[in-house]
């Protein structure tokens, strides 16, 4: 749920904003040049002080579709009750979009698990490394062309047999 | 012509006296990742009291543990820990897979999870079960209990055996599933 007043105040303040709602769930779409500007005024004049999560969708194959992967932004204002999903879309080869880890602290390990997952790299990110795959770990597991099995590194380990250890 | 004995003198191999005292005084490390650990933790607890068998402390420390008792999934992040642990033990030692994840990998035949931690593990008892009631993991150390009895020694031979060394060649890792082809998109059967 957003209030009127919010979703006008925004739309004033970015105009050209792509919004659309589906049963009380508002998002909005954000090109990726005015991103750290719209989530700045998010944080500051919108009230959303709380970063529920970050995460992406791969549409590798997808019917319909013109960026590979989405951004997904939850935002929710503890003060009023509102809530708001921020899309942005990014395309290979330059999948960098900016950090909001300097207006919510929270998005500190959430960013760290895209770059982990899909690869997606985060300008201004104070510590942008691996949060889940080992630190040595070359691939991005949850792009749609990464097979679910993987690619035998979960197999790639000594064997101990009883004379050995 | 037979030696008479007194009543309180037993004959008995050393092998087998080693073997008695080793099977019922076997020292648990628990190496509880995940849920499989819970019901492990039930097993130690007092109605389904593991201490009867002998395992009297859950020694977390692997110097003082003479059996591993590896409950839940183990993901490729921590096999070189429990790799690690493992060669920590001190001989002779055992080590119980407990649930469809140590074993098999269980449900999770995914990218990070081991599928199977005798891949990597000389195992020596599998539990099945998802998890296991604390009742099968008591017959495990039950069973395992005989076979340490039925083949232990006192220097510690039996893990010398050719047979314990050999690596698992029935182990093949399945090949990969290809992922879809380019273009591909998933349509309704009508």
């Amino acid at each position: 749920m957003i209030q009127t007043a919010t979703l006008d105040k925004l739309k004033a303040a970015f105009a050209g904003l792509a919004v659309s709602e589906f049963r009380s769930q508002t998002r909005v779409v954000a090109p990726l040049a005015s991103a750290a500007a719209l989530m700045a005024y998010l944080k500051k004049d919108g009230g959303f002080d709380l970063l529920v999560d970050v995460t992406c969708v791969d549409y590798l194959n997808f019917r319909d579709a013109k960026d590979r992967f989405g951004l997904v932004y939850l935002l929710a204002s503890t003060v009023t009750n509102e809530r708001l999903t921020v899309r942005i879309f990014v395309n290979e080869p330059d999948l960098t979009v900016p950090s909001v880890t300097s207006l919510w602290a929270g998005a500190n390990w959430l960013e760290r698990e895209v770059y982990d997952m899909f690869g997606i790299s985060f300008a201004g990110h104070p510590d942008l490394r691996r949060i889940l795959m080992p630190f040595e770990f070359d691939a991005f597991p949850l792009r749609k062309d990464y097979p679910m099995q993987g690619r035998g590194e979960r197999h790639n380990f000594p064997v101990l047999t009883r004379g050995r250890s | 012509m037979a030696i008479e004995l007194p009543e309180n003198v037993v004959v008995s191999k050393l092998d087998e006296l080693a073997s008695w005292c080793r099977k019922n005084s076997l020292w648990p490390m628990p190496f509880a990742t995940a849920c499989c650990g819970i019901e492990l933790m039930a097993t130690g607890a007092s109605r389904h009291d593991l201490a009867r068998f002998g395992a009297e402390v859950f020694r977390f420390s692997p110097r003082q543990c003479d059996l591993m008792i590896v409950a839940g999934r183990v993901v490729m992040k921590m096999l070189p820990v429990l790799q690690r642990i493992w060669g920590q033990m001190n001989e002779p030692k055992w080590c119980i897979s407990m649930g469809a994840c140590a074993s098999t990998g269980g449900v999770f035949d995914t990218y990070s999870v081991v599928q199977g931690i005798d891949r990597f593990i000389p195992v020596d008892m599998y539990v099945p079960g998802c998890p296991p009631r604390p009742e099968q993991l008591i017959q495990a150390i039950i069973d395992l209990q005989d076979k340490i009895q039925a083949e232990g020694t006192i220097m510690g031979d039996e893990f010398n055996l050719p047979s314990r060394q050999m690596k698992k060649r029935a182990l093949v890792e399945l090949p990969v599933l290809p992922s879809l082809p380019p273009g591909f998109i998933p349509q309704l059967r009508r």
